[in-house]
This record gives C-alpha cells, sequence and structure tokens, in this order.
C-alpha cells in the first residue's frame, strides 16, 4: 500500500477553523463565566462568525485543493459558506434576547450551531463523499440537541426525539448510498467518480447508490416524500432554531447535492433529471397545498419551506450553468427573506404562534408588521423584493434548458402560495389587535439582524445583477 | 461635480426618506430643515454642474454617467444613468432652484398643517421624481420619473383628503393624465420595438436612418409620446384636471401645477426633437393644439371668479405657448418660455397662497379689492409676476412670448393664423391677469366685514421666497434678449448644442424689420388688454356686469367653461362607468371570481384531505422514507 | 469474482460449523442435572420478564456515554502507534491537537460536574 504524505493546508480552511476556534473557546467559557458574565458569549460567537466572513471573502477567487484531494476552496464553496454564516449570524443575533425570555440563555447553544455551521461549511467544501458525510453528521447531531434545546417543553422534546429518529435513518441511506458507489467506483472522490461515470459502462450499482443519496440529502433538503418530520419539528423546536434548520441545514444539503449530480453524475443528466422532475413537482405542489391549511405560523412556514426546496429542485433539474447559478441565488435569497420572516416570530415568543395571535399586529408594532409584510411577499414572490428575482432566474433557467413545463407547474405553484402568504398580511393589517398586553421594545441585536435581512431582501430584489454575478462566477467548472 | 450628478436627485430622496420614516420623531422645525435644506443642497450641486458645463467648449457639453446597470434581460439592458447637457442642467436649476424657494415658502404656509411631515416628505419625493425625469439618459428612467411625478401630484392634490373635492380632485388628475401615460408607454415600447435600445443617445442617432422622413411609424411614436405630453401639461382635450388641481395646498400649485411638472411635456417634446424633425404631421398637430390651447383656456379664463382657478386656467394657455413654440420648431424658445414662466407663474401662486393666507382661505375675487395697504409686500410682487406674464417690455415674460410669436410667424412651419391666435392671446392675458391684479388690490374694497380684521402680511418665510422670484420674474429674461433689441440670446446659444440641427437657423423671414414690427404690435395688444382691464375694474366697475348682461349666452358658455366638464361626464365617464358595473358584476364576479374561488375551493378541500398525512407518528414517517427510497429506486433499477 | 469473494464465504462455513458442532457436543458430552434456575432463559437469577421501559438512574447512562467516547478515542491511538515512527514529529503534533480537542472536551464534562456521582 502506497503511503499518502499528508496535505495539510491550513489557509483554506481558515474560515472552518475560525468558526471552530471560536465554539471551542465558548464550550470552554461556559462553565467558567458565572451569572451576568455570561452575557459575553454570543457576542463572541458573532464576532467569530463575522471574522469567518471576512476569511471567505479573503479567499475569494482561489482555486485550491487540500488534504488529500478532500478539500476544495472554489467560489462555489465560498459563496455557500456566505450564506451559511450570515444565516447563523442572523441566527445568534435575534436569538440573544429570545434565550433570555425563555430562560435557557446557556453557552453551548452558541456552540452547537457554531458546530453545526462548521459541518455546513465542510459539506460545501468537500470533494469526498466521506467528508460530505462527516460533516453532515457533525451538522445533524448538533441539530438534534438544538430542537430540544427547551428542555423543559414537551413538543421541543418531541421535536429533537423525532428530528433524530428519522435523521440517523435516513443518515444510514446516505451512508449506504456511498458504499454501493464505492462499490461501483472504486472511490470515494468525487473527481474520480465524474471520470467513471464519463465512461461507457455504468453499472446498476451506480444508480442505487445515487438513488439511496438521493434519499439521504432528500431528507436534509425536506424534499417530498422525505419531508414529513419537517412541520414536527420546525413547530417543537426554539423559533430560532427553526429558522436555522429552515436556511443553512437546507442550503448545506443542496450544496452536496448540486456536486455530486451536478458534478460528478453531470453527464449522466439524461438518467436522473426524470426523478428529480418528479421531485420537483410533489415538493412543491405538497408543501404549498397542505400550507393552505395551516393555522400555525410555525407550522405553515414549514411547508413553505417545503415549497421552496421544491423550487430549487427546478434549478437542480434544469443543470447547466444558469441552473446552478439560479439555485445559489434562491438560496441566498430565502435565508435573508426566510430568517426575516422567522426574526419576528422569535420576538413574538413561543406563545405567539397561531395566526390568530397576529391579528392587528401592524397596530401594535408597525415596523415589525410591514417588515413581515414585505417577508411575505418576497416569500410569495412579488417584485421588488428578492423572492421575485431568485424565482424568476430558477424559472427562466428551466425555460432555457427547455423545461417549460416544469416552469409553469412551478408558477403555478406560487399563486397557491401567494394565498397563505397573503392571509398572514390580511390577518396583521386587516384585522382588530386581539389583546392589549404591554408592547415591548425591538432588542437591539434583534432589530440589527431584522434590518440586515430586510437590507438582503430588498438588495437582491432591487438590485439582484451584483449577487447573481458573484453567483454566476461561483459554479464550479461543469465536469 | 459632473461625475457626482447623481446627488442631485439623492438628495430630496433622502429627505422623502428621513422626513416619511422620521418625521414625527425630529419634530417640525428639523423636518422643516430637512425638506428645505435637501433641496438647497441640491440646487447648489445643480449650480456647480452647471458651471464645470461651462467651462468646457459648447460642442462637448454632454455627458452621460450611468450609475449602475438597472435590467438585464436578454439584450434589453437599461442603466440608471443620468445625461448632463445644456437642456438637462437647465431644467435642473429651475426645478432644484424654484423646488428650494418653494420648500421655504411652505415652511411658514404649512407651519400650523397636522400633516407637515407628511407634506415634505410627498414634495421632497416630488423634486426627486421630477429630478429623475430630466436627468435621465434613457426612456425607461424618464418614464418612472414621469409616473414618479404624476404620483405625486395625486398624493398632493389629494393631500387635505378628508375633503371630498380634494379627494376627486386627486382622482381626476390622476385618471385623466393617465389617459396620455397609456399612449407615452406604448411610444416607449414602439421606440423600443423599432430600436431594441431605449437609450437617448443611440434612438436618436440611428433615428435619421432607421426612419423614413414623415413615415408613419415615426408619426405614431411621435404622436403617442404626444399624448402623453398633452395629459401631462395639460393641453386640449385633457386639460380638464389642472383646474380642479388648485385644490391642492397653494405652495403644490406653484411647484407642480404651475413651475415644473405640468412642463414635463415641453421638456420630453424638446427632447425627442430629433423625432419630432423627422415627422412634420407631428409637429403641425403639436403646434395646433398648443396655439387652439393658448387661446381656449385664455377666454376661459376672461370670466373666472376664483383666482386660483384664473392662474391654472392661465398656467395651461402659457403652456399651449411652450407647444406652439416646439410645433413651429424653436424649441429653444420653447424652453426660454418655461424657464421664464416658471418664476413668475410660481410667483403668482406664491402670492395668491399669501393673500388667501391673509383673508382665511378666501378665493373669489369679488370678495377682495383695496388689499394694497394690507399686504404691501404681496401687492408689490404679484405686480411683479402680473407685468411680467402680461409681456411688459423688460419682464422676462416679454422676451420670452415675443420669441415665440416671432417664431410662429417666420418659421418654416408656423404662418400667418398661428401668429395670429398667440397674438390675440398675448392681448387677452393681458386683460385678464389685469383684472386679477386689480380686482386683489385696487378698487374698491369688498372683503367681508368678519374677515376684515384680521388681515395682515404674511411672514418673512413667505415673503422672501416671493421677493426672490419677482426679481427672477423681472430679470430672467435678461439672458435671452433678443438680437434685434441689441441682445446676445445667451439663453438659445448655450441650448443650441442641444437642438443644432433645428430648422429655427433657417428660418424663411429673417428680417429685423419684421421683428420689430410684430415686436411693438404686440406690446400694443397687451397695452389695450390693460387698459380695458382698467376701465373696466377701476374706473367703470359695473361695465363688466352691463356686458355680461348683454351677451349673455357668450357669457354663461365662458363661466361654464364651455361645458366641456359636463360633456365629458356625459360621453365619457358615464358609460365608462356603466361597462365598468357590467364587468364587475358578470365577468369579474361571476365568471372570473367563480373559476377563482371554485379552484380555490377544492385546493382548501385537498389540503383538509392531504394533512391528514402527517400522523404524527414517526414509524409513519419513516414509512413514507422508506416509499420514497423504494421507488425512486424501483424506477433505476427497472428502468 | 468468485475469488475474491471465496475466502469470506469460507469462513462463513467454517464459523457456522463450528457454531453448530460445539452446541451439538456438548449437547452430548455434558451432564445434565435441571432445576428450575438453570432453565430460565439467562441462567444466572436475572428475572427474564418484566417492564421493557423499566427505569434506572440517569447517572449511569451518562457514565456510560462518556465512556463509550474517550474510549472510541482511544480507539484511533492504535493506529497512529502502529505508523507513529513513519510519521515522525508531525505525528506528534497531530495526535497532541487531537488529545487537546479531547480534553477540552473532558475540562468541559468536569467542570460541568457531569462526574459527580451524588
Amino acid at each position: 500500500m502506497s503511503w499518502l504524505t499528508p496535505d495539510i493546508n491550513f489557509k483554506i480552511i481558515s474560515p472552518e477553523l475560525i468558526i471552530l476556534i471560536v465554539a471551542l473557546l465558548v464550550l470552554i467559557l461556559e462553565p467558567l463565566l458565572k451569572g451576568r458574565s455570561k452575557n459575553i458569549l454570543p457576542h463572541i460567537s458573532w464576532i467569530g462568525v463575522a471574522l469567518a466572513l471576512v476569511s471567505v471573502i479573503t479567499l475569494w477567487n482561489r482555486e485550491e485543493l487540500g488534504f488529500n484531494q478532500m478539500f476544495i476552496l472554489d467560489n462555489f464553496s465560498c459563496f455557500f459558506k456566505i450564506i451559511f454564516l450570515s444565516g447563523t449570524l442572523l441566527v445568534i443575533l435575534s436569538s440573544i434576547s429570545y434565550l433570555k425570555e425563555e430562560k435557557i440563555f446557556h453557552g453551548e447553544y452558541f456552540s452547537l450551531i457554531l458546530f453545526a455551521t462548521f459541518g455546513m461549511m465542510l459539506m460545501a467544501s468537500s470533494l469526498n463523499l466521506i467528508v460530505i458525510f462527516l460533516g453532515l453528521e457533525i451538522m445533524s447531531l448538533c441539530l438534534y440537541i438544538l430542537a430540544g434545546f427547551r428542555r423543559y417543553d414537551l413538543k421541543s422534546n418531541e421535536s429533537s426525539m423525532k428530528y433524530f429518529l428519522i435523521g440517523a435513518f435516513a443518515s444510514g441511506f446516505l451512508l449506504y448510498g456511498i458504499a454501493m458507489l464505492y462499490g461501483a467506483t472504486n472511490s470515494t472522490n468525487l473527481k474520480e467518480i465524474l471520470i467513471f461515470t464519463q465512461g461507457f459502462e455504468n453499472p446498476l450499482f451506480l444508480f442505487i447508490g445515487l438513488g439511496l443519496i438521493l434519499v439521504g440529502l432528500g431528507f436534509k433538503i425536506a424534499s417530498f416524500p422525505f419531508h414529513m418530520w419537517v412541520p414536527d419539528v420546525y413547530e417543537g423546536a426554539p423559533t430560532p432554531i427553526t429558522a436555522f434548520i429552515s436556511s443553512g441545514p437546507k442550503a448545506a444539503g443542496f450544496s452536496a447535492l448540486l456536486r455530486i449530480l451536478l458534478f460528478a453524475f453531470g453527464s449522466l443528466h439524461i438518467d436522473w433529471s426524470f426523478v428529480l422532475w418528479i421531485l420537483a413537482v410533489l415538493t412543491m405542489s405538497f408543501g404549498n397545498v397542505i400550507a393552505l391549511s395551516q393555522t400555525n405560523i410555525k407550522r405553515l412556514l414549514a411547508y413553505s419551506s417545503i415549497a421552496h426546496a421544491g423550487y430549487v429542485l427546478v434549478a437542480l433539474v434544469a443543470g447547466g450553468d444558469s441552473g446552478i447559478s439560479s439555485a445559489m441565488f434562491y438560496l441566498l435569497a430565502y435565508t435573508f427573506m426566510n430568517i426575516g420572516a422567522f426574526i419576528i416570530i422569535i420576538f413574538l415568543g413561543e406563545k405567539k404562534v397561531n395566526l390568530d395571535d397576529y391579528s392587528g399586529l401592524v397596530t401594535k408594532y408597525p415596523i415589525l408588521g410591514i417588515t413581515l409584510a414585505l417577508f411575505m411577499f418576497s416569500l410569495a414572490g412579488f417584485p421588488p423584493t428578492s423572492g421575485f428575482m431568485a424565482k424568476f432566474y430558477v424559472f427562466s433557467s428551466a425555460i432555457k434548458s427547455g423545461y417549460t413545463g416544469l416552469a409553469i407547474i412551478g408558477v403555478l405553484n406560487s399563486f397557491v402560495s401567494v394565498y397563505y402568504y397573503l392571509r398572514v398580511v390580511v390577518i396583521m393589517f386587516m384585522r382588530a389587535p386581539v389583546d392589549e398586553v404591554q408592547k415591548v421594545p425591538i432588542p437591539f441585536f434583534l432589530g440589527l439582524a431584522l434590518l440586515f435581512s430586510v437590507w438582503g431582501t430588498l438588495h437582491l430584489g432591487i438590485l439582484p445583477q451584483s449577487f447573481l454575478t458573484l453567483a454566476q462566477n461561483s459554479i464550479f467548472s461543469p465536469f | 461635480m459632473i461625475d457626482y450628478c447623481w446627488l442631485v436627485p439623492f438628495l430630496p430622496l433622502l429627505g422623502f426618506l428621513l422626513n416619511g420614516l422620521l418625521g414625527k420623531k425630529i419634530g417640525k422645525k428639523l423636518a422643516g430643515w430637512v425638506g428645505c435644506g435637501s433641496v438647497f443642497f441640491s440646487f447648489l450641486v445643480a449650480l456647480k454642474i452647471f458651471s464645470e458645463l461651462l467651462s468646457y467648449p459648447a460642442s462637448e457639453r454632454f455627458f452621460q454617467k450611468t450609475l449602475f446597470t438597472w435590467v438585464v434581460s436578454g439584450n434589453f439592458n437599461i442603466n440608471i444613468g443620468f445625461q448632463i447637457d445644456p437642456l438637462s442642467t437647465v431644467m435642473m436649476l429651475v426645478v432644484s432652484g424654484v423646488g428650494f424657494v418653494i420648500h421655504l415658502y411652505s415652511v411658514g404656509y404649512m407651519g400650523k398643517d397636522p400633516g407637515y411631515f407628511r407634506y415634505f416628505s410627498f414634495l421632497n419625493l416630488f423634486v426627486f421624481s421630477m429630478l429623475t425625469l430630466v436627468m435621465a439618459d434613457n426612456f425607461l428612467l424618464l418614464y418612472l420619473g414621469w409616473e414618479g411625478v404624476g404620483l405625486c401630484s395625486y398624493l398632493l392634490i389629494g393631500f387635505w383628503y378628508e375633503k371630498r373635492s380634494a379627494a376627486d380632485a386627486g382622482k381626476k388628475a390622476f385618471i385623466t393624465t393617465r389617459i396620455g401615460d397609456l399612449g407615452f408607454a406604448l411610444g416607449i415600447i414602439l421606440l423600443f420595438w423599432t430600436f431594441g435600445n431605449l437609450n437617448y443617445t443611440q434612438v436618436f442617432s440611428q433615428a435619421p436612418s432607421v426612419l423614413s422622413h414623415g413615415g408613419a411609424l415615426i408619426t405614431a411614436i411621435t404622436l403617442l409620446l404626444f399624448l402623453g405630453a398633452v395629459g401631462k401639461s395639460a393641453q386640449i382635450p385633457l386639460y380638464v384636471w389642472l383646474p380642479d388641481a388648485m385644490e391642492g395646498p397653494s405652495p403644490v400649485s406653484a411647484l407642480i401645477h404651475a413651475a415644473t411638472m405640468v412642463t414635463a411635456g415641453v421638456y420630453v417634446v424638446a427632447r425627442c426633437h430629433v423625432l419630432y424633425e423627422l415627422a412634420p404631421l407631428s409637429m403641425g398637430i403639436v403646434a395646433v393644439i398648443g396655439a387652439a390651447t393658448a387661446i381656449y383656456a385664455a377666454s376661459i379664463a376672461l370670466v373666472q371668479n376664483d383666482i386660483k382657478r384664473i392662474l391654472a386656467y392661465s398656467t395651461i394657455s402659457q403652456l399651449g405657448y411652450m407647444f406652439l413654440a416646439c410645433g413651429v420648431g424653436a424649441f429653444a424658445c420653447g424652453i426660454f418660455h418655461l424657464f421664464t414662466h416658471a418664476f413668475f407663474k410660481a410667483l403668482l401662486f406664491l402670492g395668491a397662497g399669501a393673500v388667501m393666507h391673509a383673508l382665511s382661505g378666501e378665493l373669489d375675487l369679488r370678495k377682495m379689492g383695496d388689499l394694497k395697504k394690507y399686504l404691501p409686500v404681496t401687492f408689490w410682487c404679484f405686480l411683479a409676476g402680473v407685468l411680467a406674464i402680461s409681456g411688459i417690455p423688460f419682464f422676462s415674460g416679454f422676451f420670452s412670448k415675443d420669441e415665440i410669436l416671432w417664431k410662429a410667424f417666420s418659421s418654416p412651419h408656423g404662418g400667418f393664423l398661428l401668429w395670429l391666435i398667440g397674438f390675440i392671446t398675448a392681448g387677452m392675458t393681458a386683460f385678464y391677469m389685469f383684472r386679477l391684479f386689480c380686482s386683489i388690490f385696487l378698487g374698491k374694497s369688498r372683503v367681508e366685514e368678519e374677515v376684515k380684521p384680521h388681515i395682515h402680511e404674511a411672514p418673512k418665510s413667505m415673503t422672501i421666497p416671493m421677493i426672490v422670484l419677482a426679481i427672477l420674474s423681472v430679470i430672467g429674461g435678461w439672458i435671452g434678449i433678443p438680437h434685434v433689441l441689441g441682445g446676445k440670446e445667451h439663453f438659445g446659444k448655450f441650448l443650441s448644442v442641444v437642438f443644432e440641427k433645428g430648422p429655427e437657423t433657417h428660418g424663411i423671414i429673417h428680417s429685423a424689420k419684421a421683428e420689430s414690427l410684430l415686436m411693438i404690435l404686440s406690446v400694443l395688444v397687451v397695452l389695450i388688454g390693460i387698459a380695458v382691464a382698467y376701465l373696466f375694474y377701476i374706473s367703470r366697475p359695473q361695465l363688466p356686469k352691463n356686458l355680461a348682461e348683454k351677451y349673455k349666452g357668450p357669457y354663461k358658455v365662458l363661466l361654464n367653461k364651455y361645458y366641456v366638464d359636463e360633456f365629458y361626464n356625459k360621453a365619457i365617464v358615464g358609460p365608462f362607468i356603466n361597462l365598468a358595473l357590467w364587468f364587475w358584476k358578470f365577468i369579474d364576479v361571476a365568471i372570473i371570481d367563480g373559476f377563482a374561488n371554485g379552484s380555490a375551493y377544492i385546493l382548501g378541500w385537498i389540503s383538509g384531505v392531504a394533512r391528514k398525512v402527517q400522523t404524527g407518528y414517526v414509524r409513519n414517517y419513516a414509512l413514507s422514507l422508506l416509499l420514497g427510497a423504494v421507488v425512486i429506486l424501483a424506477y433505476f433499477v427497472l428502468r | 469474482m468468485f475469488k475474491t469473494y471465496f475466502p469470506i464465504a469460507l469462513l462463513l462455513i467454517l464459523v457456522l460449523g463450528m457454531a453448530f458442532v460445539i452446541v451439538l457436543l456438548s449437547r452430548f458430552l455434558g451432564r445434565r442435572i435441571p432445576s428450575k434456575d438453570k432453565l430460565s432463559t439467562y441462567e444466572c437469577g436475572i428475572e427474564p420478564t418484566g417492564d421493557a421501559r423499566g427505569r434506572f438512574p440517569v447517572k449511569f447512562f451518562l457514565i456510560a456515554i462518556l465512556f463509550i467516547i474517550f474510549d472510541i478515542e482511544i480507539v484511533f491511538l492504535y493506529p497512529w502507534a502502529v505508523v507513529f515512527k513513519k510519521l515522525k514529529v508531525f505525528g506528534l503534533i497531530e495526535m497532541g491537537i487531537f488529545l487537546f480537542i479531547l480534553l477540552i472536551g473532558y475540562f468541559y464534562i468536569v467542570k460541568k460536574g457531569a462526574l459527580r456521582w451524588e
């Protein structure tokens, strides 16, 4: 057996290192600090995330391999890391006041979020199925715990347990798929799999492996029929964690899926596109139709997040440069508008999650009401918000690749979605307020996060070109 | 500073955001500062740009500054970009300069209004939109500004929305101009369809080669664009909204409905002069409509009693002059009249505002008179404005109006008839302006007794803007003194780069004698108009009444504005409402709603059924996952 | 195909055969004195039936889990020890980092009081 010299390159993993070090630091400080001094932990965390963001930006436009071709630094991974880190930043900022309100202010919370972010970053940057799995598990394990972070709350426990059981089940599928691919191609390296799939012989094992990987990652991105956990987990998990789960891990799942499907299996597009076509249609339709009859806003956004996964799958089916870049743009836009919507739910607390609780919100909190309306319009895909631009690019990439039917189904679906998004707006603006509870001022950091997401939503909607160009420059060379 | 030309529209936008979002928090005083300051600084920037522009040789005074790319879709590429050339600079100066003065006036005029912040934010938004309109370097951005000013006009006319008539007037203005805007939008679409581009430079440079001279397409484009101008600039037949628009606050009338927005149509025609010169038929129509509107509106103004409405009809009439100038190919003259008109008409409106202010909101000139001793400053300023608009020599209106009359007579596109109409209108203008002036300030006081003790001169923040505008109304025309009077025509020369291909350079009749003769004639007719007004309203006040008795029929027609509003209501609005009712009751409620509600009902039902899949049991979730896996694998295996 | 999997098949046969033979041998060779306890399932006195959701203090669970974590980490030391000489100083540093991260976990556990029995 030949001996591989360890190929260590700390520079290309510097964002990951920063996140890891900060996570460990928070973990050490947590038992050391007592009482009020713990308040600095979230600030350490978000500063760390911001530093990592800066370091990602300095690594832009470099293409390097490292760690024996297991780790790749390219614009594709950097773009995704920007998505993850902005999502994490927003979640940390908006969590601070929430945790105090719920009396679960513990340092582990931030540490776990950072570890999960680390896992996602690993997924986006890996060129090896094993490392993808490793990242996925690091991320998932943290999320299982975070979902149950409101320990005294039964719903939170249930959420954590369900997430863990189904998640472990899905991980099994993924690992089995990886094993199958290894059996078929004799490698877990995506580049070598690519070389293999470009050959003439494609054994059945290869496709069985691909199918199982689709199941495993389909669970993470909440695609039909692997989405069943989503509403229960979203409902029970602490709201900031719901926001977190619905943005970062979904994007991480897509980053892995994009690399596997469009890079390693890019030349077999004809073979798998039909499966994804069906998945996309079912995911969109299922999410949107069931969301119609939801009365809990967290569950409503859960189904909406399923539907949005369907839209991104449309971009995957379309494939090609425009498909990849539109999927990336969509995920970025979705991160801002979705977390933005959740921030308002976070502010209102766990007791106000029924749609009726939002009656007349705009008279009590005009700013929150208007911003929530903005995010709802964006999620529904109205111009001039990011949601419109994102959908526009996805559907136009589908039409460009000849999937006009799929684009039409997507547009019809977004018609359906308008109903339940606007229902929230109608309830907020046109109904009388229900109770006369004391008005609470908006906490500073939560307001900051809100401002950031409003900026993202509007910037991507009004001036999409800059970020679209960024996404277009971030496409990995398709095989 | 030209590189920073985006500051000019950006500052008022900032003011709009600050006042609109934070108005109540920062207080009235600061809000007023923000409102005025933002426009003032944008005026300063515009001045700097103007002085820099002068430092370049005349042929190089052209810049296009692209801020960023707005939309890219295939070959459709639109930039947010500004064009700096003499024409846009003149417009920038007028908009920001007059705008600033009127903002200042508003501080005093609106001081006690509860909607103070709303007012200033809308006013700033208006200035932003208007500056975007005049600075745009492509038709789409122009259209954005065009719609923006329309919106602000609507918002500000209906500013006192609790008043039914104000809200209705706002709607009327919006809907009427909308008809024109439809044409305008179609014109832009046709332009894009023809050229595949909307940038001025590209469109104008390709136009002569792409379009045949006098062809159907260019005529259609120019007429559609002109339809937009007709709506926005209140020309026949879409002028009906402007008199009603006087329901808004007086400074709004001064800024939007006298000095700036209504002149946007003239600006667009002048900006597209390359296109109009290719379409002689359209030029003719522009000239005829302009002339007809001028005399028509002036005739209505003769007998009206509401001071602001008289000014409104006068504005329509003056705008007619500008279109007449454009129609005969004298675009620079049209812009020159726009420039001077902005000063004296804004001044007159502000003066009317001051009179209203003094008389607790009274608008009927039959209840005024002899206000000279109460309102000395307003009196003198108003006099300057009246002299300017009447065309008394060496006041600003004289130069610009006379130039238009001369061009209407001498230009190859013009003719004797057009000149005659303009000439008669000049006399009418002098008459009704002095009728207005005499009735307000001179003669016997007819003010109601309970109002009398409260009459007072306006505060400084209102009088200073009037004084500034009065000075400008007197001297504003001196930058364009024609050669006949020994002037240098600086204004025309400055603009000549933009209009260099204009036919005005090769007029048929080029005789100084003829020009002087016409000038003397027009001064005479103006003096006659003034004399008649003096006779009617100062020396023998019962005379007009007798005349009205004698010619009851024509008088009534004029007083009721030729019954055009009634005609429109019967012929257009009524049937339209019936059609709309039919669409609503039958097409919308029965068919469309039925379809939409039906599909929504079905979807809701499906949703209710499908949600039962969500049992809450982990085993069922795992089963669904497994089933999914089996189906996917089966597809791959059995394929 | 056959050649590669032949040793595995051989092993499978051997294992099955061995198990079968041993059970059979004890049946024939062993002396059998049956009693009630010896006939029970586990032959050691533990109740074979009872509540499947029997409760026991969570402390045991915690200790067991922590033991497994650290035990598995120790397993990583074995392959490292095998190639230690080839890896030279690099290996030492790497393992130092690895153990350091582990120690952070240990530090956290101790500080949090997870190992305190009472």
